[in-house]
């Protein structure tokens, strides 16, 4: 801030104060009782008359203490305008120090599993649990308290993999994130597309369908969906597209979702964590992630 | 001094602002059990936008500090200040436009609250149309009171009457900076300020609506109805001149303690502590001089449940105004933050101090504006007295509890630095808490609805509460 500003702050600051020191201390030496009286200033008011009694001496010496504790606090810690206190302390030293601190004492457990492998550390009881705390309070909002997942969010805990589930690309997704795009067809299937997609997405995993508009739907899916879902509908992990033909959805299962989901499209993102959390401890998140499936 | 006859007074507007605390009370209460109750059962929001917790709590806060405070201010100002001054209120029409728009004013904040129009801004949710209704109503307030105080016939000005102009005057400063903001349509607007100073500007307001609202304004209250129930004296002049000048100046710089650790600079933070240090001994001054009044009145604590409430509000202030600078404090509050410890707080403050102090002024007024000696029931007086008391010490326990569970559980951490609990896990470990704060809310709603059938009962043409005989009020 400009010298003006911070001046005017000292000052006003500085002002109330000693304006509360002046106050109670003249009140004081005013006093024309120094004991407690019967004696009224001389007003009535609906009947109600005021007593001359003294400042409690009690309250007097708090009053004084936690201004002389107000003063000292202002020479130690930045408070008037620009002065930096006497103490250099700023809100986001503290931070800093507390952060070395905390990376001078815990950094110590983390290192000792880098040198395991995602799936070493699944194994390791003690790790996975180190994992499981900070995936409760990293990744379950999202994914759930057990990993289960929810609409939208990948289930963690089965063996159907969007990305691919080996201990390696599971530390990349939860490092740099993932962003899922399926694209809305609405506006290039028309309503009747969609229908005939749908029902050939859904004889895939084995659902009762009308036959003949599964098999329109198998030829658009041929020349559209194929691209990313793969010849096979079995999903193409490099792109994060799901396998269609497992029971897994992420988007609900029924005619209606799976329609929606052609029709308007979807866009999942797992947010990346590399500026959350160090690689160490992505690293045993990912080992306890890892475990959830096995 | 030269009495002036009761029948001068106007009395209308005082009795009708005393029948709207009773009734907003009970408003705003039954909307605090309610959402406390979702809390515990949050099945019961019943999938609805407008029953649910985010909707009803503005409208909760709103209707109890300013329906049901508000009206408590007004009526006990008015009453006050025409029998300290001794004259009738200043402008009559202004006196009529207060009611109205006031009720008004409530009215549209508990339809447009529930809808979900809001500024977001805490305890000034209200959009900009009602603002604007609400500043004239305040302005024209400010008209009334400062009026009657300047044609009064006393000497001097009734150190009550300092507190309740040091509120109205400041409230509407407060309230016309807070609530500055750009109109996109008639139902939204955005403010006036951006970023961290709006947040700056938000909790200068928000921390005065404490301090001028609910507190100078009720010590008016306090500097008039303790004394004159107790029937004594005023223990010391000299500690209400230092006290008064003191707290309003400490007041005003105290907001920065609701953005600790916040990106508020460290200066302002440093500030806000400080001044809210200081303003301990200030806040006591009003505590000491009403206790201090009844030193020799202690005997009719025995029989006169009016006095009760009106000590037992005096303790609950002096124990949040303690505990108000305490939280201050940084160190402390980096435990108390955004836990349930600053609900137990406010309700300290709200349940112990401005409602019971509002309910024991309520009582002494009712008899009086309606010409009876007492009350319907003494007896329904002291019910209420203790299911008041005893839900309050309930509520406040129970946040505490909560409140120290949660900062604690927050902040432990592993001996590999990982955070031992989850949120949830602190959510699971409050349900208890919860269950003991609705039980506390409900115990405190139904002192209310006994206090509505014991107003009815006195106040209804054929009441038969005793009749006031000699001329003496």
């Amino acid at each position: 801030m400009t010298s003006f500003w911070s001046a005017w702050i000292s000052v006003i600051t500085i002002a109330v104060i000693v304006g509360c020191f002046l106050l109670v201390v003249r009140t004081r030496k005013s006093e024309v009782f120094k004991d407690t009286t019967t004696e009224t200033v001389g007003h009535t008011f609906d009947g109600i008359s005021e007593l001359d009694n003294p400042l409690p001496r009690w309250w007097f010496n708090m009053f004084i203490l936690s201004i002389v504790f107000g003063i000292v606090y202002l020479f130690l810690y930045p408070g008037l305008g620009n002065y930096k206190g006497y103490l250099n302390w700023t809100s986001y030293n503290q931070w800093e120090e507390e952060m070395a601190h905390a990376d001078k004492h815990y950094q110590p457990v983390f290192s000792r599993y880098a040198q395991l492998s995602v799936e070493q550390i699944s194994n390791d009881e003690k790790a996975r649990q180190i994992g499981q705390r900070m995936f409760a309070n990293n990744c379950a909002l999202c994914h759930g308290q057990g990993g289960v997942g929810a609409f939208g969010f990948p289930n963690l805990t089965d063996t159907n993999w969007l990305y691919g589930g080996d201990g390696s690309t599971i530390e990349t997704t939860i490092t740099n994130g993932r962003n899922g795009a399926m694209p809305p067809w609405g506006a290039v299937l028309g309503e009747e597309g969609i229908r005939n997609v749908t029902s050939y997405v859904l004889s895939l995993s084995g659902q009762e369908v009308n036959p003949k508009l599964a098999a329109q739907g198998k030829v658009t899916f041929a020349s559209t969906c194929v691209a990313c879902h793969g010849a096979d509908a079995r999903g193409i992990a490099a792109l994060g597209a799901p396998d269609l033909s497992d029971n897994t959805w992420l988007y609900g299962g029924s005619f209606e979702q799976v329609s929606h989901t052609i029709r308007q499209g979807r866009s999942g993102v797992m947010p990346a964590h590399k500026s959350l959390l160090s690689q160490d401890k992505i690293h045993l998140i990912a080992g306890y992630v890892y475990g959830l499936s096995r | 001094m030269s009495e002036t006859s009761p029948d001068t007074y106007n009395y209308k507007v005082v009795r009708q602002f005393a029948i709207m605390t009773v009734v907003w009370g009970i408003v705003g209460m039954t909307v605090g059990v309610f959402i406390a109750a979702q809390l515990v059962w949050p099945a019961l929001n019943f999938d609805t936008a407008w029953l649910s917790f985010g909707r009803l709590r503005p409208l909760h806060t709103n209707a109890v500090i300013f329906a049901f405070g508000g009206s408590a201010l007004f009526a006990t100002s008015y009453y006050v200040v025409q029998r300290t001054c001794q004259v009738r209120l200043f402008a009559e029409s202004l006196v009529k436009f207060t009611f109205w728009g006031w009720q008004a004013v409530i009215v549209a904040a508990a339809i447009t609250l529930p809808m979900g129009l809001t500024s977001s801004k805490e305890y000034a949710e209200l959009e900009w149309p009602i603002d604007i209704l609400l500043g004239l109503v305040w302005v024209s307030y400010a008209i009334v009171f400062l009026g009657t105080v300047a044609k009064r016939k006393t000497p001097h000005i009734y150190v009550g009457n300092w507190f309740y102009m040091a509120f109205i005057i400041t409230v509407a400063v407060l309230h016309i900076v807070n609530s500055a903001a750009v109109p996109v349509t008639l139902f939204k607007s955005y403010s006036a300020y951006a970023g961290t100073v709006d947040a700056m500007v938000q909790w200068w307001y928000g921390h005065n609506a404490v301090g001028f609202f609910l507190t100078a304004g009720f010590l008016g209250m306090m500097y008039y109805f303790v004394p004159k129930q107790a029937e004594r004296p005023i223990y010391s002049y000299r500690l209400s001149v230092v006290h008064f000048w003191a707290l309003i100046a400490t007041y005003m710089w105290a907001g920065g303690h609701h953005l600790h650790y916040s990106s508020l600079p460290d200066w302002t933070q440093s500030v806000g502590m400080v001044m809210s240090l200081i303003l301990l001994a200030p806040s006591w001054g009003g505590m000491i001089n009403g206790m201090m009044t009844l030193s020799g009145a202690w005997h009719k604590l025995r029989t006169d449940p009016i006095l009760r409430f009106l000590v037992v509000s005096l303790s609950f202030y002096g124990m949040s105004t303690f505990e108000g600078p305490m939280m201050a404090i940084k160190t402390v509050n980096a435990l108390s933050h955004n836990t349930d410890w600053t609900i137990g707080h406010v309700h300290s403050g709200a349940l112990g101090w401005v409602a019971m102090i509002s309910i024991g002024a309520t009582y002494h007024m009712i008899p009086k504006l309606w010409g009876k000696a007492s009350m319907y029931s003494v007896k329904l007086i002291n019910t209420h007295f203790w299911l008041a008391t005893i839900g309050t010490v309930l509520y406040v326990a129970a946040m505490w509890v909560n409140g120290i569970l949660q900062g604690l559980m927050w902040r432990a951490v592993n001996q590999d630095g990982t955070l031992t609990y989850s949120f949830v896990e602190s959510l699971e470990a409050s349900h208890l808490g919860y269950l003991v704060r609705v039980i506390g809310g409900s115990f405190f709603l139904t002192g209310m609805c006994i206090m509505a059938y014991n107003v009815w009962q006195t106040v209804r043409s054929d009441s038969r509460a005793p009749v006031l005989t000699s001329s003496a009020v």
